[in-house]
């Protein structure tokens, strides 16, 4: 049967983070009869356990919906949900090359905010047509016109009739189905042409393999077609097409162009269905490739090693599955002298670091040990040749070192004025270059830095959010390379080096940087039999020293009769809580010591 | 074990308080009259029970804790004693102690206790300064201490102990020295010496929480003291009570030449021991084991007690820990190392039929290169380093 182009609409819903994306998703889905309200579970589209409880989107989801609108016609809905973090800045990118039309939910207090403009922009770049909805029209501190006018002034959409709605209590609702109609446009394409699908997700299915999430251009796709991956060149049999229904694949006959779907083609491995890339016909080839598809590569690399050493097959297991369904994951085996056998591995950002780590905890039950993250440096030796680091560990000797590059971000601080001063200070102390301000309003400013992404991927957005008690906002795009005077700052304890707790640091903040490890590994390490001297070094330089007293009492004050079975388990949990730890030379250093110093500026 | 096989020691639960201090974390509480009645018709009956299924054990010390035994009324105390003498087989030599608390009795009590073959007084004195025991919720002042020291002397008592605590918040060395210099001017024949340690569920923990987990992340606090602070306290302590004669014979323990306290000594000897009342803990036949710890439940179960059934369990019986040789051997060094002469080699090749090099030789190597225990005269001790770090050398002998 075919499907009548003019009565489909394929869509995504963008807002900075919780203005209330998925609440307008779920909204949607219950409205046009989907699910009941009874069958929805708050925000069906985050399915992972810990999207919900993060309130943040991670992978994208789709989902077609049937509305029968006020016309007396019925419309066809794909909805595709996009994550909303610039770590995953690609996959965004991806899922709106995939619609028409973009809903655009501005909180009705908070007005624009940074990741609102980024998210707007990508998807004018996508010549997506946006629909603005102002949401949280219910709070008392709603005040939309100020935010009607915001978004006509900043960002030049008509926004006098945008719905105000509530996507809590649902009121106006309805108001956005009817518009999704009337503005956003139909897709078009020619059912009749050469294959010319995108690929905007997947994921890896055990029993089906690969499930590969495609919105047709041009063309049709069918069960049995053999088709190609334009970018990998992989060919496969399709299995099965179909659409999306709530957390549910629902086959059906063909996908034909302008449709939004998945397709399965017992592919084992999401790497040969890259994010980005097209899928053609082997028989009947497309002549060119969409454009966009380009290979993500991570941006942050930390070392993961399992808290129990007996574990490290475990992990390798448990990073391979998730690997199936995150192609930016990477990962390869490395040693340390003090924590074994690990990976270093490489991420988006802090945020897919921090989603994977907790995911292989939580999932897959691993207790971790996480070392710092680090940025891929680029070292130019002297020898003409050039080495991408990523583990500290492995810099080479500063005498075969010409010279070292770091990766810089092109940043954007959306703030209220009275936290200007702060912001650009906090910006100048992380070594920003700055490049311009302007003000939105007169009560607020977007502040452009070029700053090192070594300075904001341990805690700038917690620094930003207390300098600015949660006023500002914050988004980032990887702008390219830059020569820096970089330096690799060590750590010995008891005088040995301790090559897990090494990183690369701007010279100039080494003293600093040393200063406070040392204070706070002063105080994650437990005294011993003997006194401890930590010390940060660069090169053979001694830059700080704290010292470790040795112990001196550690008795229990009594133990008689009733107190023997419990003084042994006290005895018994001291000698467990040794085991946990990690033996660097004669000293035993807790887990949590390494993982400490990614918070060195808590205070 | 073989080594202690004939003899046993007993200990009895009191749990009554008139008030229960800040510190606290013992089964005690404030009952009324009834209840201690019916407690100690409970008691008796289960010292009845337990009697006529050991009567072949000699008896050889008993100790009546609590709570607050001295607190219960004078004729109950005699009415458990003489059931202990009547169904068990109590050695004539036998140390009974009793714990007193300043405050709580009168010259009367220790008349009675003297008949009834109480031979030991315990006084929970804590500190002699009044703000110190006001801090710890005690009931009673310095001055009523001293009282209540005088009436057991008067009734001829000549065995006589005195608790003391360090460690205490603001406490200074010098404070303590004040407490110390008072008690060693009267002389008693044993003093223990604690260090205060936070419990959960006690007011303490909840005035100190805070500076307790603090402390726990090895961070200092102001109210507690630190650790360098309570090493200047427990020195303190084992200088000042040295230099008056009392002789250190466990961590928290010092006594005058022949006044060492037995029954604590069987506890770190692992002697059989059975304790009776609500919460008591025994050891008997390599098997660790308690008593139910709500008194109403107990009150009930005594009831069922059948003494003509010698198959009968005891219904209040429970935390039945049977004990490996393994975990008796670990015991046997955790808790032997407690004591200043540590373990015998002798006694351990008796207990065990091992050689305790033959079992221990890696760790006991290991903490002698670390300097902190000692091998002479076919034992094997803790020295002062070692004692004063004894959870980390005990540790090392756990598996």
């Amino acid at each position: 049967m075919a499907i009548d182009q003019s009565k489909v609409r394929n869509f995504c819903i963008i807002a900075h983070i919780d203005h209330g994306k998925s609440t307008l998703a779920d909204r949607l889905i219950e409205k046009t009869g989907l699910l009941t309200e009874r069958e929805m579970q708050a925000q069906v589209l985050d399915n992972m356990e810990l999207e919900r409880e993060r309130g943040i989107t991670i992978k994208s989801q789709a989902v077609r919906l049937i509305y029968h609108a006020n016309d007396g016609q019925e419309y066809i809905f794909n909805l595709i949900d996009t994550p909303g973090h610039v770590d995953f800045n690609y996959e965004v990118s991806r899922s709106l090359a995939a619609c028409d039309g973009a809903i655009l939910v501005v909180d009705a207090a908070q007005g624009i905010e940074a990741q609102t403009l980024a998210n707007v922009y990508l998807a004018l770049d996508h010549d997506l047509e946006v629909l603005p909805v102002i949401n949280k029209v219910d709070l008392p501190s709603a005040d939309p016109q100020r935010v009607i006018a915001e978004i006509e002034d900043v960002i030049g959409l008509e926004a006098e009739d945008a719905p105000q709605i509530s996507a809590k209590t649902g009121l106006n609702v309805e108001q956005v189905l009817e518009q999704i109609i009337e503005k956003l446009p139909a897709p078009s394409g020619d059912p009749k042409a050469p294959l010319q699908a995108l690929i905007f997700d997947s994921l890896y299915d055990p029993y089906r393999g690969v499930i590969v999430f495609c919105r047709v251009k041009e063309g049709t796709l069918k069960a049995g077609d053999s088709v190609r991956m334009m970018a990998t060149g992989a060919t496969f049999d399709v299995v099965e097409v179909g659409y999306f229904g709530a957390g549910q694949f629902i086959a059906c006959d063909e996908l034909q162009a302008g449709m939004v779907g998945y397709m399965t083609a017992s592919i084992k491995n999401v790497k040969d269905t890259r994010v980005g890339d097209t899928i053609t016909l082997v028989k009947n080839p497309c002549a060119e490739a969409l454009p966009g598809y380009k290979k993500v590569n991570p941006m942050v690399y930390c070392g993961l090693y399992p808290a129990d050493g007996a574990k490290y097959p475990d992990l390798r297991d448990a990073l391979e599955k998730l690997q199936l369904n995150d192609a930016a994951l990477q990962f390869e085996p490395e040693t340390s002298i003090a924590l074994g056998f690990g990976f270093r591995c490489g991420f988006l950002g802090l945020l897919h670091l921090d989603v994977i780590q907790e995911r292989l905890e939580r999932e897959y039950n691993l207790d971790l040990v996480t070392t710092a993250p680090s940025v891929v440096y680029r070292v130019h030796k002297t020898d003409g040749s050039m080495i991408e680091l990523t583990n500290p560990s492995n810099l080479p000797d500063p005498s075969e070192i010409d010279y070292m590059e770091e990766p810089v971000v092109d940043a954007e601080i959306m703030v209220t004025s009275e936290y200007i001063g702060a912001i650009m200070d906090l910006c100048q102390e992380r070594r920003g270059v700055y490049v311009s301000m302007e003000y939105m309003e007169e009560t607020r400013a977007l502040i452009k830095y070029v700053l090192p992404l070594n300075e904001i991927i341990y805690d700038f957005f917690d620094a930003l959010k207390s300098r600015s008690r949660g006023y500002a906002s914050f988004d980032y795009e990887f702008k390219g390379y830059m020569q820096s005077e970089l330096v690799k700052l060590d750590i010995l304890i008891n005088r040995e080096t301790v090559d897990a707790l090494s990183f690369i640091v701007f010279k100039d903040t080494a003293y600093e940087r040393g200063r406070k490890m040392c204070e706070k590994l002063k105080d994650e390490i437990p005294r011993h039999l003997f006194e401890i001297p930590i010390q940060a070094a660069v090169g053979s330089k001694i830059i700080a020293r704290e010292t470790v007293k040795a112990m001196r009492k550690d008795v229990l004050a009594k133990c008689y009769g009733g107190d023997i079975s419990r003084k042994k388990k006290l005895l018994e949990k001291q000698k467990e809580g040794k085991k946990r730890m990690r033996q660097v030379g004669n000293v035993e250093i807790p887990q949590e010591a390494f993982m400490s110093v990614l918070k060195l500026d808590e205070d | 074990m073989e080594l202690y096989k004939d003899i046993l020691e007993l200990y009895i639960h009191i749990p009554f308080c008139v008030k229960k201090c800040d510190y606290c974390d013992f089964l005690s509480g404030t009952y009324d009259a009834d209840i201690r009645k019916a407690y100690t018709e409970a008691l008796c009956r289960e010292i009845k029970w337990n009697g006529i299924r050991l009567g072949d054990k000699l008896v050889t010390s008993i100790y009546i804790g609590g709570g607050t035994p001295s607190w219960l009324e004078v004729e109950y105390m005699a009415n458990i004693m003489d059931a202990v003498h009547k169904y068990f087989h109590v050695d004539s030599q036998a140390e009974v102690t009793i714990e007193v608390n300043p405050g709580t009795v009168s010259s009367e009590h220790f008349n009675v206790y003297r008949s009834v073959g109480i031979n030991r007084i315990s006084i929970g004195l804590q500190s002699a300064n009044d703000d110190e025991l006001k801090l710890l919720g005690r009931i009673h002042t310095y001055d009523r201490f001293l009282h209540t020291y005088e009436f057991a002397r008067v009734a001829g008592f000549d065995d006589v102990s005195v608790d003391i605590m360090t460690g205490l918040p603001g406490q200074t060395p010098a404070k303590l020295l004040h407490t110390i210099h008072q008690v060693v001017r009267l002389q008693p024949e044993h003093i223990s010496a604690y260090s205060l340690i936070i419990e959960k569920g006690t007011p303490f923990y909840d005035r100190y929480k805070f500076d307790a987990v603090k402390q726990h992340a090895g961070m200092e606090t102001e109210a507690l003291p630190n650790e360098d602070q309570e090493y200047e306290l427990y020195k303190t302590t084992q200088m000042e009570l040295a230099s008056h004669g009392y002789e250190q014979y466990e961590i928290s323990n010092y006594a005058k030449k022949g006044h060492v306290c037995q029954h604590n000594i069987g506890y770190w000897k692992r002697v059989p021991y059975l304790g009776m009342g609500i919460g008591a803990a025994s050891l008997m036949n390599e098997t660790r084991f308690s008593n139910e710890r709500d008194i109403h439940d107990y009150i009930e179960h005594a009831k069922e007690l059948v003494m003509e059934n010698f198959r009968q369990e005891s219904p209040m019986r429970v935390d039945v820990q049977e004990l490996s040789r393994q975990s008796a051997m670990e015991e046997y060094m955790f808790l032997g190392l407690r004591m200043n002469a540590g373990v015998s080699r002798s006694e351990f090749r008796q207990a065990f039929g091992l050689e305790i090099d033959g079992v221990y030789g890696t760790v006991i190597q290991k903490l002698r290169n670390e300097g902190l225990l000692e091998a002479a005269e076919g034992r094997i001790y803790l020295n002062d380093r070692g004692m004063d770090l004894a959870n980390y050398a005990m540790a090392q002998f756990l598996q």
